[in-house]
């Protein structure tokens, strides 16, 4: 009975609050999910520019031979720094925002499942980056032994190993929090209708990487909490004279990080099968096999991490093992681009900029997929290792893979985010300026590699200099055209012409039912799920 | 009846606790690193921060729950708990799963390889410790932190493992009590098992102390100590933090909170103690036993 009046006061207090929190506290205590996904959103970009401008201090030292710019110490914090901001604060980051706002107004729901811990999962990052950050203006300077952590170098630093430990921890926490919210969100929020295998693919990606992180991020933080006690506690974890082994922490760290490079990518994969069926006008070709290679990939993904050791002096069995599962990823991998290629097919294919990205997204992906599947092989890797032909692969999977695809999924919801149709002749520019400042910029560092240029080293012998050269003007250049879209994004926000809610006539899916922009409550009344409408 | 609910999924408005916890969380941490690097003004962050911390949970758990005794919180937001609580405690097992991954590969490969066994043994052992001969337990070929002793697995370590799987019987036995709408029993049950939680806490620390005091088994003794110490008390401070979820759960009882039906939070932290009892048996075999 005495429920009942609680009942009748939660509903008094629900009418007070139909619209966002009034001033700038909104943005702190919100338990939205479009708040929080902006959020996400902004601070991703943010660390963007930052881990850039760190990227261009690089590419501005290895602009021609010799030392100009930065010494080597502060070269070493320069690319140590630009990984883990890239990493950490940049792409995943981006991709929790993109989960916020599209996972409800995807599946027909009112909100996250865990508001109030959504809000913690994002506003924790800030402080794991000033955290990071300030490492910069301690004694002996930001981390220096590279976003991988190997120890015994990590461990020789000045200060910055405690707060570089903290600040991953704090990082992981986030992205537990953000995972289990994805998640419980996913599987227990669907509006009626909406089964497992109606749903959107950037949701079945989105549902799988959660699954990733909660496997992967905890095993990361066991091993900086390692590193930490190895140096602080007297642990001998990674010291031989006790009985340990460096290489073990090098098994600890790529059993997180090869999985990391699929959270990155998962979602990608589902932004890109999002678009091409909306500016192809057709269903996407093999829904389901692409969610089981999804599936597959993800799986795989946790018994190939020795493919970044193939050097270190593994066991045979174990180099042939990690070798032939590595091989394996391209299976699934080809699954998907057949199917983006079968879904364009005799298409009725128009160019906007989100499609562009997507359609640039799977050529360069693939590239950087192919130069992986040479990694992949133990015997050549004894060559590659450790040279620019790995830095032009990840960063192939990398840029134009997973930045090109938050480009593509950028231009594709902004107008229902914003209400507004962002600039597609700026659009465009911007595309056709990245495409092409990308591959100068990547390209040629396949060469350099090849031909035996060392990674993470500031100087190079001068039969290197021309594709060095080339390689930063490409760097800069890239730099450049992203204050484009920085320009465009601040000009949907702004006004423009107004959205409707469909935004492409081609577009399937509950978010194209909504106004744009959405209301504040999402689906306040779950709608129902036809097969028509439910994935594209 | 106090298990009417809301027909609508309860989204909450505004709350002032997540950025709490994050002030509360870089105090503590950047805190305690800068102790780490013997700067002492760490220490009064850190305990600035775990102040902040503490008084974030007891607000954000408070709320939690005069929200749920209120009846905010329909089913499906009970499924939502469960499911949340559900994946933590997986993704708690996977931290754990980091360190027995580091046992394990200690033991079966590198010590051995150490030792000179194998092809990759042949190419490092004899050229690094030509002496060194490999064993388990060991601490390493620079005898690290000096002779240790270990603990039998079958004193403190097996009555730990009884004190545990009972505790384990009791939070079953409080279960089927609040099922039963049996109040007392459940306090009983559930105050049985907080006191053979705690028991257990003790237990650990003599044994501890009777590792650093008589056998000079220590953190630093090389890897033997690092993977036992690092298991056992990560293992340690998650029994600690079951057994204080426990004793909320049992005041909480007390005050007459749960009925039969709905009892999410009861459930989560019985799930978080069988997770503690799961790890140690773990412990037991691999750590002490074999
Ligand atoms: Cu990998």
């Amino acid at each position: 009975m005495s429920s009942h009046t609680a009942h009748d006061e939660h509903h008094a207090h629900d009418d007070h609050h139909h619209g966002p929190e009034p001033g700038l506290m909104r943005w702190v205590y919100t338990t939205n999910h479009k708040d929080i996904g902006t959020l996400y959103m902004l601070f991703a970009l943010l660390m963007f520019f930052v881990g850039g401008a760190l990227a261009m201090g690089i590419r501005a030292e290895l602009f021609q031979p010799g030392i100009q710019i930065l010494e080597p110490e502060l070269f070493n914090q320069f690319t140590t720094m630009h990984a883990l901001i890239m990493v950490f604060g940049a792409v995943m980051p981006a991709w929790v925002g993109f989960a916020n706002w599209q996972i409800p107004i995807m599946i027909g729901a009112p909100d996250m499942a865990l508001p109030r811990m959504n809000n913690w999962s994002f506003w924790i990052l800030p402080f794991a980056f000033t955290m990071l950050g300030m490492t910069f203006f301690i004694p002996g300077g930001a981390p220096a032994a590279g976003w991988t952590m190997y120890p015994p170098l990590v461990l020789q630093g000045g200060w910055n190993l405690a707060f570089m430990v903290f600040a991953v921890h704090l990082m992981g926490m986030s992205s537990i929090m953000g995972a289990i919210n994805v998640i419980v969100t996913i599987l227990n929020m669907r509006a009626p209708g909406m089964t497992l295998l109606r749903m959107p693919l950037f949701i079945w990606t989105w549902l799988i990487t959660a699954f990733l992180l909660i496997a992967a991020m905890p095993v990361l933080a066991g091993a900086v909490t390692m590193l930490l006690t190895d140096r602080f506690f007297g642990t001998s974890f990674f010291n031989a004279a006790g009985g340990g082994d460096p290489v073990m922490f090098q098994h600890v760290f790529w059993f997180f990080g090869h999985p990391e490079v699929y959270i990155m990518i998962l979602p990608a994969f589902g932004v890109v099968s999002q678009i091409i069926p909306t500016f192809a006008r057709k269903p996407l070709f093999g829904y389901e096999s692409m969610v089981y290679a999804t599936a597959s990939i993800a799986f795989l993904s946790f018994i190939v991490w020795a493919h970044h050791m193939f050097t270190v002096g593994m066991p045979l069995t174990g180099e042939l093992f990690f070798m032939f599962t590595t091989m394996l990823i391209a299976v699934p991998t080809g699954v998907k681009v057949f199917n983006w290629v079968a879904t364009m097919w005799r298409g009725a294919m128009t160019f906007e900029t989100p499609m562009l990205f997507a359609l640039a997204f799977v050529i360069l992906f693939t590239i950087g997929g192919f130069s992986g599947l040479m990694l992949a092989i133990a015997p050549v890797d004894f060559q590659y290792h450790d040279t620019y032909f790995v830095v032009a692969h990840f960063h192939y999977v990398l840029v134009p893979g997973a930045v090109f695809a938050l480009f593509a999924g950028a231009y594709y919801w902004l107008p229902k985010w914003t209400g507004h149709m962002y600039d597609e002749k700026l659009g465009q520019w911007h595309f056709w300026l990245s495409t092409i400042s990308v591959n100068v910029l990547f390209f040629p560092q396949h060469f350099l590699g090849l031909a035996g240029m060392p990674r993470r080293i500031p100087d190079y012998a001068v039969q290197f200099a021309d594709w060095n050269r080339i390689s930063s003007l490409g760097g800069f250049a890239f730099g450049l055209s992203q204050l484009i879209f920085v320009y465009v994004v601040y000009k949907a926000i702004k006004g423009g012409e107004k959205a409707t809610d469909r935004v492409w006539e081609g577009a399937h899916g509950l978010e194209w039912t909504l106004s744009s922009p959405p209301p504040y409550h999402s689906f306040n009344t779950p709608p129902k799920v036809t097969e028509a409408e439910a994935h594209s | 009846m106090a298990t009417a609910t809301h027909d609508s999924y309860y989204v909450p408005h505004g709350t002032k606790w997540p950025i709490m916890g994050s002030i509360g969380l870089f105090l503590m941490l950047g805190g305690f690193a800068t102790m780490l690097n013997g700067a002492n003004a760490g220490k009064t962050f850190m305990a600035i921060g775990a102040l902040v911390i503490i008084t974030m949970l007891f607000g954000w758990f408070g709320q939690v729950i005069r929200e749920s005794e209120t009846g905010a919180y329909n089913a499906q937001v009970d499924v939502s708990f469960r499911m949340g609580m559900i994946w933590f405690i997986v993704s708690e097992v996977l931290f754990f799963a980091a360190f027995f991954g580091t046992l394990f590969y200690a033991r079966i490969y590198s010590v051995p390889w150490l030792g000179g066994e194998g092809m990759k043994g042949v190419a490092t052992g004899p050229v690094l410790w030509p002496n060194f001969e490999a064993a388990w337990p060991t601490n390493g070929p620079a005898s690290v932190g000096g002779a240790f002793e270990t603990i039998p697995a079958f004193g403190i370590p097996a009555l730990n493992t009884a004190i545990l799987l009972t505790s384990g019987v009791t939070v079953t036995l409080a279960h089927w009590a609040l099922k039963r709408g049996d109040r007392s029993a459940l306090c009983r049950w559930l105050f049985a098992t907080v006191a053979l939680g705690f028991i257990f806490l003790y237990f650990q620390g003599v044994e501890f102390g009777h590792a650093y005091g008589d056998l000079n088994l220590t953190l630093h003794s090389g890897i033997y100590g690092s993977t036992f110490f690092m298991l056992t008390g990560f293992h340690g401070l998650h029994v600690t933090i079951g057994a204080l979820m426990l004793l909320v759960i049992l005041l909480r009882s007390l005050k007459g909170h749960f009925t039969p039906e709905r009892h999410f939070a009861f459930e989560a932290a019985a799930w978080y103690w069988h997770f503690v009892d799961v790890v140690w048996l773990g412990l037991f075999i691999f750590v002490y036993w074999l």
